[in-house]
């Protein structure tokens, strides 16, 4: 299967106010097909956000390459023009996402009048909004954001996305603002569409449980790096990386002994020498041969391949 | 045991806005014992944090409360001014929705503390300085942080400073609300235990609220569902997770799946429609429109608390057996 | 259709949300009497050649006699020359209010475009452009409309540049502080994901929210211009054949009125130009607390 949108050996680096380099993604290669529904999870300074950007061209990488379609990105405004019709972003926050003195009517033709689409613009805005769940779509046209719901301007957002047919959505963190009751229709949409619209779709989120419940393959990140990855019932259900293994303990329900990781979520200004995740390690901590554990604390790890292999990132794990 | 610690009778908030009366809260009876932890679950427009802030009466002037908070035994709503004072942060504390924005940016976070303590009649500066130091300490950070700014510390490490406020004064209850919402996994596995460890070690009472049913259900004893302003079931909080009676509390158990769950693989589940408006509430039962399971009579009766087993109740017409 | 048409909702919005713009401001009383002022004034200005006869402008043809008192004849007295005083305050409104405005429109068409251009790029031109505003910025005002003055041929065009030139580093501050803001927002960064080029994401989404803030800050500009404009004048910068307030008042100064005591020469520019400021000035803060709390808002 080749991939619609993949990274290769990307890296993200940028200078911080206090002068020190954050790698905030640190190689990361990753493989999107059609229509399967990816999710990346991590917390924090891990660099989801970051690789969700750049996937989309709106963050230029230090190295390494996005291609889609086997071709990369191209760096004109009008060749990223062309390739914004192809992958489309869904943000976190509806209620921002919006201008707010916009109608939803122009707020989803907007994608539509920027590239000049042809055909009736009325016809395509009602298709759209109608295939995000607004129905009837002529009762949102006049209505602004504020009157709206979380879950309906979240609709409109995908709506004004749907509207440009992208092949490929990413989504970064969909649900996190919505409230707990209306998730799972949002998320139940991001599958439709990819049933019915054949949409490739990364979802970038902290929530491990959504994973479960839409994505194919799941993504683990720590530090800029993928440390784990492969197809969802497995990465979830029998973890590897003891990272991952870490975040589904402290889950309330996983049912397995809580392994809470002391420490804070690391900083990407200063990335431990060898295995990243080193320093917080349980199964390090807990005792490791000594040939191992040399490894671990003095040498990284290669990238990951990112495509339909299951693989981990880990010395003392397959690896 | 004696009284409870605290006592919700029949409480309901109601603001009065430009357009008219807006019931936050329609009657809700809650009790704390000493040293129990109950969670109170629900989203956005329920009026769980209506009830949070209506314990100390911190709600705004265009808030009226009715009914009765007994705090101790003492009437929180017929309480005068200066007991008021008295009463907030030494006997129960609040530790706010988006506490770690609450922190004063230009003042050390050791400052802060030290300022309940003083103005409850806290003795000399010596006195104070350690007792904040040991207020870092048991929340797990180091005493010399006190002299941080609060844009030194990260996100997990503000929502510890802000316990160890709320802990300043030796308050026998604490009411915590949405305490790890904005954090990550582990940050949040590590506030929850910290709450765990202090509440035994202390022996005080909890309210934890929060919309993430597994999260009240792994830290607090019972638990309690709020919607449109009412107590729609409660009970022991491992039997409410896991058998939900009312189906509100299917859903929004429904939501946060559990991972290796064969049922929630690749089908997420919500309920159409959206949280009700407090000043427009559906007549009956104000889930009704929302419900998979509606009749005919949900549309006009309005369904109060009903014992479906025992230490259980549930707010639904339907002859429900968890 | 039945429905009307999106764009047609769209306007309706719109319209509705200037209309409570205004039920707001005629709430305000300082707004309310500052724009009645505002309109008195303005209507008098233009109708002057419709209500007042001209001539009286004209030195040759004045018929009252030098420094006369206010009477009967002459309400407010006098000039050197025996015209008519209130003549001349009457059309030297038209002198200052259209310089002032003329000014005004140059110094908020740089002040927007750099402000916008400065916080939209960044980066190097963000740099240059307001290395640029500063420098303006601290040079004295008064000082450089005066060479300006001296430099440029005497008249109106000439007092326009001069103000308009060292008025904008404010408005360009204002402006793009507020582009800052508005593009901090998340559907700026929608507008680019859509694929919105620069043009697409300042004319849709920047200047209309940045519009409502610099409209409010346009009629206090307003009042300023007419100042510099008096100020100019009364030092002698100014056209001697468009008799502005400023003008008025360099005249009276200088033919000895003062020594004369023929306060009805200096008085009534000065009020004139006092009530004008003092009008825009109400109008001014009165519109920009009704937009404020909306730009606030979300």
């Amino acid at each position: 299967m080749t991939a619609l949108l993949r990274a290769d050996q990307l890296t993200v680096r940028y200078h911080t106010r206090g002068g020190s380099a954050a790698r905030a993604i640190d190689g990361v290669n990753l493989d999107i097909t059609a229509g399967e529904i990816i999710a990346l999870v991590g917390e924090s300074g891990c660099g989801k956000t970051t690789l969700a950007r750049t996937l989309l061209g709106l963050q230029r990488p230090t190295s390494g390459t996005v291609l889609y379609e086997g071709k990369p990105l191209a760096t004109s405004v009008r060749g990223l023009r062309e390739y914004r019709r192809k992958a489309q972003l869904v943000l976190q926050d509806p209620t921002g996402a919006l201008n707010p003195r916009h109608t939803v009517y122009e707020a989803v033709a907007e994608g539509l009048r920027i590239h000049r689409v042809p055909g009736d613009e009325r016809e395509l805005v009602t298709e759209a909004l109608s295939r995000a769940g607004l129905r009837p779509p002529e009762r949102f046209f006049g209505m602004v954001p504020h009157e709206l719901s979380g879950g309906q301007r979240q609709r409109v957002v995908i709506a004004g996305a749907l509207a440009l047919r992208p092949s490929v959505l990413i989504a970064d963190e969909p649900v996190a603002s919505l409230d707990a009751s209306v998730r799972g229709e949002i998320l139940a949409l991001l599958l439709r569409l990819r049933d019915e619209l054949g949409l490739a779709a990364l979802v970038v989120t902290h929530d491990l449980g959504l994973a479960w419940n839409i994505a194919d393959r799941v993504a683990v990140m720590y530090l800029g790096r993928i440390v784990e990855i492969g197809p969802v019932e497995q990465v979830l259900t029998a973890p590897q990386h003891p990272y991952t293994r870490a975040l589904l303990s402290v889950l309330p329900e996983s049912g397995r002994p809580a392994v809470v990781l002391t420490g804070e979520t690391p900083d990407p200004t200063c990335v431990p020498a060898g295995c990243r995740f080193h320093p917080r390690c349980p199964l390090l901590a807990s005792g490791v041969d000594d040939e191992t554990g040399r490894r671990c604390r003095s040498v990284d790890l290669p990238v990951l391949d990112g495509d339909h292999r299951s693989a981990v990132a880990c010395h003392a794990v397959g690896g | 045991m004696g009284e409870p610690l605290l006592e919700l009778r029949d409480m309901t908030v109601t603001y009065h806005t430009g357009r008219g009366p807006v019931p936050a809260v329609r009657g809700v009876d809650l009790v704390v014992d000493t040293g129990q932890t109950v969670g109170l679950a629900g989203e956005s427009g329920c009026g769980k944090s209506t009830v949070a802030l209506a314990v100390l009466r911190l709600l705004p002037t265009t808030a009226r409360l009715g009914g009765k908070v007994l705090l101790n035994g003492e009437d929180v709503v017929a309480m005068k001014w200066g007991r008021l004072r008295a009463v907030r942060w030494a006997s129960a504390s609040v530790v706010f929705q988006g506490a770690m924005h609450a922190l004063n940016p230009v003042r050390p976070v050791g400052e802060q503390l030290a300022e309940p303590i003083l103005l409850h009649g806290g003795a000399g500066a010596n006195t104070v300085s350690s007792r904040v130091g040991d207020l870092l300490e048991q929340v797990g950070l180091p005493a010399r942080r006190a002299r941080a700014y609060p844009h030194e510390l990260s996100g997990g490490q503000r929502q510890r400073v802000m316990i160890a406020m709320a802990l300043a004064c030796d308050p026998q209850l604490i009411i915590a609300d949405e305490p790890t919402t904005a954090l990550d996994v582990m940050v949040q596995a590590q506030v929850l235990d910290l709450v765990s460890r202090l509440v035994s070690e202390l022996g005080i009472g909890l309210m934890m609220i929060s919309h993430d049913l597994s999260v009240l259900a792994s830290t607090c004893q019972r638990l309690a569902v709020m919607y449109a302003g009412r107590i729609i079931e409660q009970g022991p909080a491992r039997q409410v997770l896991q058998a939900p009676a009312h189906p509100y509390t299917k859903a929004l158990s429904a939501a946060f799946p559990t991972i290796g769950d064969p049922e929630s693989r690749l089908a997420p589940r919500g309920l159409p429609g959206d949280p009700p408006d407090p000043s427009a509430l559906p007549p009956g039962c104000p889930f009704h429109p929302r419900c998979p399971s509606a009749f005919a009579d949900c549309v006009d009766t309005d369904v109060a608390l009903r014992p479906v087993d025992t230490g259980r109740s549930a707010a639904c017409l339907l002859e429900v057996r968890p | 259709m039945s429905t009307p048409s999106p764009t047609a909702i769209a306007w309706q919005r719109r319209r509705a949300a200037v209309g409570r713009v205004w039920q707001e401001f005629l709430s305000d009383r300082g707004g309310l009497f500052g724009l009645a002022a505002l309109s008195l004034i303005v209507a008098l200005a233009v109708f002057a050649p419709l209500l007042s006869d001209a001539s009286g402008l004209d030195p040759t043809h004045a018929t009252g006699r030098p420094l006369e008192a206010p009477s009967g004849h002459f309400l407010l007295g006098t000039d050197n020359l025996g015209r008519s005083v209130l003549l001349q305050v009457w059309w030297g409104a038209r002198i200052s209010l259209l310089v002032g405005v003329l000014a005004t429109l140059v110094s908020v068409g740089i002040g927007t475009l750099v402000g916008v251009a400065a916080a939209h790029f960044g980066g190097w031109t963000s740099a240059v452009l307001m290395r640029f505003t500063d420098f303006f910025l601290v040079l004295p005002s008064l000082v450089l409309a005066i060479a300006l003055s001296t430099v440029l041929n005497r008249g109106i065009f000439a007092i326009v540049l001069a103000v308009g030139v060292t008025s904008w580093p404010s408005t360009a501050r204002l402006v793009r502080a507020q582009t800052l803001a508005v593009e901090s927002r998340p559907y700026i960064e929608r507008a680019w994901a859509l694929g919105a080029g620069h043009v697409h994401v300042i004319i849709r989404h920047v200047l209309p929210a940045v519009a409502a803030l610099v409209f409010a800050n346009t009629t206090l500009t307003v009042a300023n211009s007419i100042i510099a404009e008096s100020t100019l004048s009364f030092l002698g910068l100014g056209d001697p054949n468009a008799a502005s307030w400023g003008e008025m008042l360099n005249a009276a100064l200088g033919s000895g009125a003062v020594t004369y005591g023929a306060w009805w020469y200096l008085l009534p520019p000065g009020l004139a130009i006092a009530l004008v400021v003092l009008a825009f000035m109400l109008a001014g803060r009165a519109l920009e607390t009704v937009l404020n709390p909306r730009l606030r808002e979300r």
